[in-house]
């Protein structure tokens, strides 16, 4: 599957870079073989991570804590993924996971993307202070205000609810933030054109804004729908059933956290490989869309 | 610059208001929740309840290991934004060059940004192992020193940092990837015939270009880095040895969370809550005002 | 309560049938854990078994997190005026849970729900620890003591006598041995630093760990580690660091690979871990009581760590009953039993370690043996448990000098009474919180 991504994907840069190569490219002037090289680097680097909790996923746990380490996969592959999946009922946990993932992005995204446009192109009463109520937003993690938003959530009715694992999750302004800027570069005669014409906001929103925007919010949707999916602690705190549990909980359920326990880190690094294989298949497949997204902001 | 906009009177309000809505009800009521907890003294379940005042943050402002942890944040940021965005910008430079098969090597240095925080500090975790990780083990060739992250805060702090850098890096190279290869190529035309060499070029014609970007990616990293990143302490170091690792975030948490001293977290998170935004509004105010558009 | 002839008629009708129980009327009782992994299929298993031999109630176990994650948990729920039937608490957590006024005292559970359970078949450590004037108010679930785990191979090497150092002179010569043989590069090293060198040491020692009887008799309490004997025992392990001797291997479990891996000859750790040592360890290996000083210190007793269930207040009246006869299943000798050879955790009821007693099970399993012959004398106030509020926060400030002192930076009787002033003003703090 990444496989066929990457050909997809590389078709899609070839036409892309067909265009571009009509471009001068910003030359490093190096040659392309030292390029190449400090790519390959650089891949290796950033692989080897990944490549290291594969191994140890496919080894025993005597293997996993022998010295030296062993770098090589081994053959217990099969034995640790079934057991990593019938443990955990992954089935359940990739399936809730992939809610929270989903409709908190799409939902995200579509409230910033109607507060950016309101703030960009509208002037109106309030304005400011909507702008800074929503931009302070910028970041302070569920973890630290975890205890009043429990609160808020149980009163409103949401606990061990899809609602409360995802409505939280879409407050924050950093989605907002990007298309404000994104909607900033648009170039005013097309905007100036539009109203010449007698197109209202709204229809000027989904006909102009939204095809340029598709690969901004193509790109933003890989980011939130990552975060959704890699959330823990919010939900270990408001799930109180089984059958709402995401899939990081589910790994990290495998660890006996007494210190009492040695934790069967093969097995949970099977867990953790079938986990965290949806995201980055999402950003495999997604990446032309990112970057291409990316570049229109530049426009 | 007058920016065209629509005139419509109601509209603008029905837009905001499903952000609006969810910022009020998730953000500034758990915060307002917090600000009010943070002038109680409470025992953990909340049957005693004592109006303390200021008590709480005086107690912080008196307290070592709250400016110690200041200091971590400061190093722990300044360490992931650094090594993100440096690293990010070499490979996505890298990536945009002339060679055959740059679609794979693009997807093979982004997917890591999909690995949850926990997975991805449980994995350096191994990798850092006093006992049976990889790197100590190579290192042990090169040099005596032994790379015990529980006994180094330093190393623990290397830990942590490069753990939050490798799951943030590959956003930063989708930007930058973005941003270098919208450079318009009428502009770089111009810039070659003037003879500029490729640093030069870089420095006059394609950092300036880059300055929306590099300006989104500063602030969204150093943000991520001093206020967001905390999964990967959390699963791996819980703030130690001796405190090494803890930032304020992660101080917050423990003693909200661990020690159940809720007035004093409560306390915290309303500095923190107060520091975002006066940082965010020094951003808007300031930084803004050199990118070109 | 005149349940039983309708129980029996229940049960009767459900095994002819062999028909799923009737949807009507099962009372589902919330049980929140912080057994992951191994222990937390052990505990599905436990439950799983109590939900089948009735047809009344369905006890739901849900593993919460880590200890600190599954009390917050609990908090935040009882806040919510919706928390679980039960939760497990961490032994440090004792006296939060005690002054919380959130708690159904289970000798009061058991009394008023008229579900006979004999607390006096439960040993006495465990009772100490988990009581107040004398009655239990919490069930013990999973228990341990700290132990010397022995590498007999590398003992062997060092041409040493096969049998485990019951002093902690004799553990610095055989390390020194050790050393010189070049059987292992570390002599022994320690898992969980503040409860086996410190919070299980003094009792072991008929030392006080702090004033007020540690914390039983009164708030007020001051931490008394400083003094001569700490200084005496942490500054020994200081000196040992510096030779190679003891070899500090950070907090929780994570010393655990070194003597896996056999770096470290021994490790003092929880009984726990015997199970799982004995699916990893590649060596011979034995075990021992932790170490003592001999004369002029009385051998006394280990503290009980682990965690006990405590029962919430705020339920349906109607639901107790189950959540009693839960806790009866759990106290009967036959999970007592499954209990502890399935996990490693100790068996804590006469009846149970007499049964086992007559399988020859402990001479199968020494080292089990071990971990309660550290438990059978008669606590003093010094070793009855430890009653610290905070106590979380405590044993962090402690550990984090620990690690100072390890680290070189700080002489032991300087870590020490930083730990202590830090300890006392934690100590302050909760103290003031609860004051009625």
């Amino acid at each position: 599957m990444a496989a066929d991504g990457a050909v997809a994907a590389s078709a899609r840069v070839e036409a892309l870079g067909g265009a571009a190569t009509t471009r001068r490219r910003w030359s490093l002037g190096w040659g392309a073989f030292v390029v190449h090289a400090l790519l390959l680097l650089s891949v290796a680097v950033i692989a080897f991570p990944l490549y290291y909790a594969f191994v140890i996923s496919t080894q025993t746990l005597q293997e996993v804590i022998t010295r030296p380490p062993i770098l090589r996969p081994s053959t217990n592959l099969l034995p640790n993924y079934v057991e990593a999946w019938t443990r955990s009922h992954m089935t359940r946990l990739l399936w809730n996971s992939g809610v929270v993932a989903v409709v908190s992005a799409v939902g995200k995204v579509t409230i910033s993307m109607l507060s950016a446009f309101a703030i960009v192109y509208f002037n109106f009463r309030g304005k400011s202070l909507a702008f800074w109520l929503i931009f302070v937003t910028l970041m302070l993690p569920v973890e630290v205000r975890i205890m009043a938003t429990y609160e808020v959530i149980g009163n409103l009715g949401w606990l061990d609810s899809y609602a409360g694992l995802t409505v939280p999750l879409m407050a924050s302004a950093t989605a907002t933030f990007l298309f404000r800027q994104f909607y900033r570069t648009v170039p005013n005669e097309l905007v100036e054109a539009a109203q010449l014409d007698g197109v209202g906001p709204l229809r000027f929103l989904w006909a102009f804004l939204l095809p340029l925007s598709w690969a901004n919010i193509a790109a933003l949707f890989v980011v939130l729908f990552i975060y959704g999916w890699n959330q823990y602690l919010w939900p270990l705190m408001i799930t109180n059933t089984e059958a709402m549990r995401v899939v990081v909980i589910g790994l990290e359920d495998l660890i006996p956290r007494t210190g009492t326990h040695i934790p069967e880190w093969n097995v949970l690094m099977a867990a953790a490989m079938m986990a965290l294989l949806p995201p980055v298949a999402v950003i495999v497949v997604m990446q032309r869309w990112f970057v291409k997204g990316l570049i229109e902001t530049e426009k | 610059m007058k920016r065209a906009v629509f005139k419509n009177r109601r509209l603008p309000y029905l837009l905001v208001l499903p952000q609006l809505a969810v910022t009020l009800a998730f953000f500034f009521w758990p915060a307002f929740e917090s600000l009010r907890l943070s002038f109680f003294r409470t025992s953990p379940f909340g049957d005693k309840r004592l109006f303390i005042g200021l008590d709480n943050f005086r107690k912080l402002v008196v307290d070592p290991d709250y400016y110690r942890s200041i200091l971590n944040s400061f190093v722990f940021a300044s360490g992931v934004t650094a090594l993100a965005l440096g690293t990010g910008l070499f490979v996505a430079a890298l990536a945009t060059q002339k060679v055959r098969g740059l679609a794979m090597y693009r997807a093979a240095v982004l997917w890591p940004y999909g690995i949850a925080p926990p997975v991805a500090g449980i994995i350096f975790l191994f990798i850092f192992h006093p006992s049976y990780g990889v790197l100590p083990y190579w290192l042990s060739f090169v040099t005596a020193y032994e790379f015990n992250w529980l006994l180094k805060g330093w190393v623990a702090m290397a830990l942590v940092v490069v753990a939050t850098a490798w799951t943030h890096v590959g956003y930063n190279i989708a930007f930058f990837l973005a941003g270098l290869l919208a450079i318009p190529a009428s502009v770089l035309e111009a810039a070659s015939v003037d003879g500029a060499g490729p640093v030069r070029r870089f420095r006059s014609i394609v950092f300036p270009l880059l300055s929306p970007i590099t300006f989104y990616l500063l602030v969204v990293n150093m943000i991520f880095a001093f206020f967001g990143a905390f999964g990967v302490i959390h699963a791996v170091t819980q703030g130690g040895p001796g405190r090494a690792t803890e930032i304020m975030v992660f101080k917050a948490y423990k003693d909200g969370f661990i020690g159940l001293n809720l007035g004093s977290s409560a306390a915290q998170s309303v500095v923190l809550m107060v520091v975002v935004i006066v940082l965010t509004a020094l951003q808007f105010r300031f930084v803004e005002k050199r990118v070109t558009y | 309560m005149k349940r039983s002839a309708s129980i029996v008629g229940v049960l009767t009708a459900a095994v002819l049938l062999a028909a799923p129980a009737p949807a009507a009327a099962k009372t589902e009782i919330h049980f929140w854990h912080a057994m992951g992994g191994q222990l937390g299929e052990a505990t599905n298993e436990l439950v799983r078994q109590f939900n089948q031999s009735q047809a009344e109630h369905e006890v739901k176990a849900l593993n919460k997190g880590t200890y600190p994650e599954v009390l917050t948990a609990a908090i935040a729920a009882y806040r919510q005026k919706n928390p679980p039937h039960i939760v497990q608490v961490f032994d440090v957590g004792t006296q939060t849970m005690l002054l919380s006024g959130a708690v159904y005292p289970i000798f009061q559970l058991t009394r008023e729900q008229e579900i006979a359970i004999d607390w006096n078949d439960f040993i006495k450590p465990v009772t100490g620890y988990y009581s107040k004037d004398g009655n239990l108010y919490s069930m013990p679930f999973n228990s341990s003591s700290p132990i010397l785990y022995v590498n007999r191979d590398a003992f062997q090497k060092a041409g040493l006598p096969d049998r485990p150092p019951a002093t902690w002179r004799e553990v610095g010569e055989a390390s020194k041995k050790i050393l010189a043989a070049g059987a292992a590069k570390c002599g022994f090293t320690t898992s969980w630093p503040s409860w086996t060198m410190l919070e299980n040491t003094f009792p072991w020692h008929d030392q006080p760990f702090a004033t007020n009887a540690n914390g039983y008799t009164g708030l007020d309490t001051t931490l008394l580690i400083n003094g001569e004997f700490g200084v005496k025992h942490i500054g020994q392990l200081a000196a040992w660091q510096k030779e190679g001797v003891f070899s500090y291997g950070g907090r929780m479990g994570q010393p655990d690979p070194k003597f896996i891996n056999g770096d470290c000859a021994m490790l003092v750790q929880s009984s726990a871990v015997i199970g799982g040592f004995k699916k990893s360890l590649k060596f011979e290996w034995g075990t021992g009581q932790l170490p003592h000083w001999g004369p002029p210190y009385r051998k006394q007793n280990t503290v009980v760590g682990g965690a006990t269930l405590w029962v919430m207040k705020g339920q349906k009246a109607s639901d107790y009953p189950g959540v009693a006869r839960f806790m009866k299943f759990l106290a009967e000798p036959h999970q007592q039993m499954w209990w502890h050879v399935t996990t490693g955790y100790l068996p804590i009821t006469h009846s149970a370690i007499k049964n086992l007693e007559t399988g020859h099970h402990f001479k199968k399993n020494a080292e089990q043996w071990t971990a309660l012959s550290q438990l059978t004398a008669k606590p003093t106030p010094n070793s009855l448990g430890h009653r610290l509020g905070n106590f979380v926060q405590i044993r962090e400030a402690i550990e984090g000098e620990l690690e100072n002192i390890f680290a070189g930076t700080k002489t032991a009787k300087q870590g020490l009474d930083d730990a202590v002033a830090k300890g006392n003003e934690i100590l302050k703090e909760f103290a003031a919180s609860n004051r009625p």
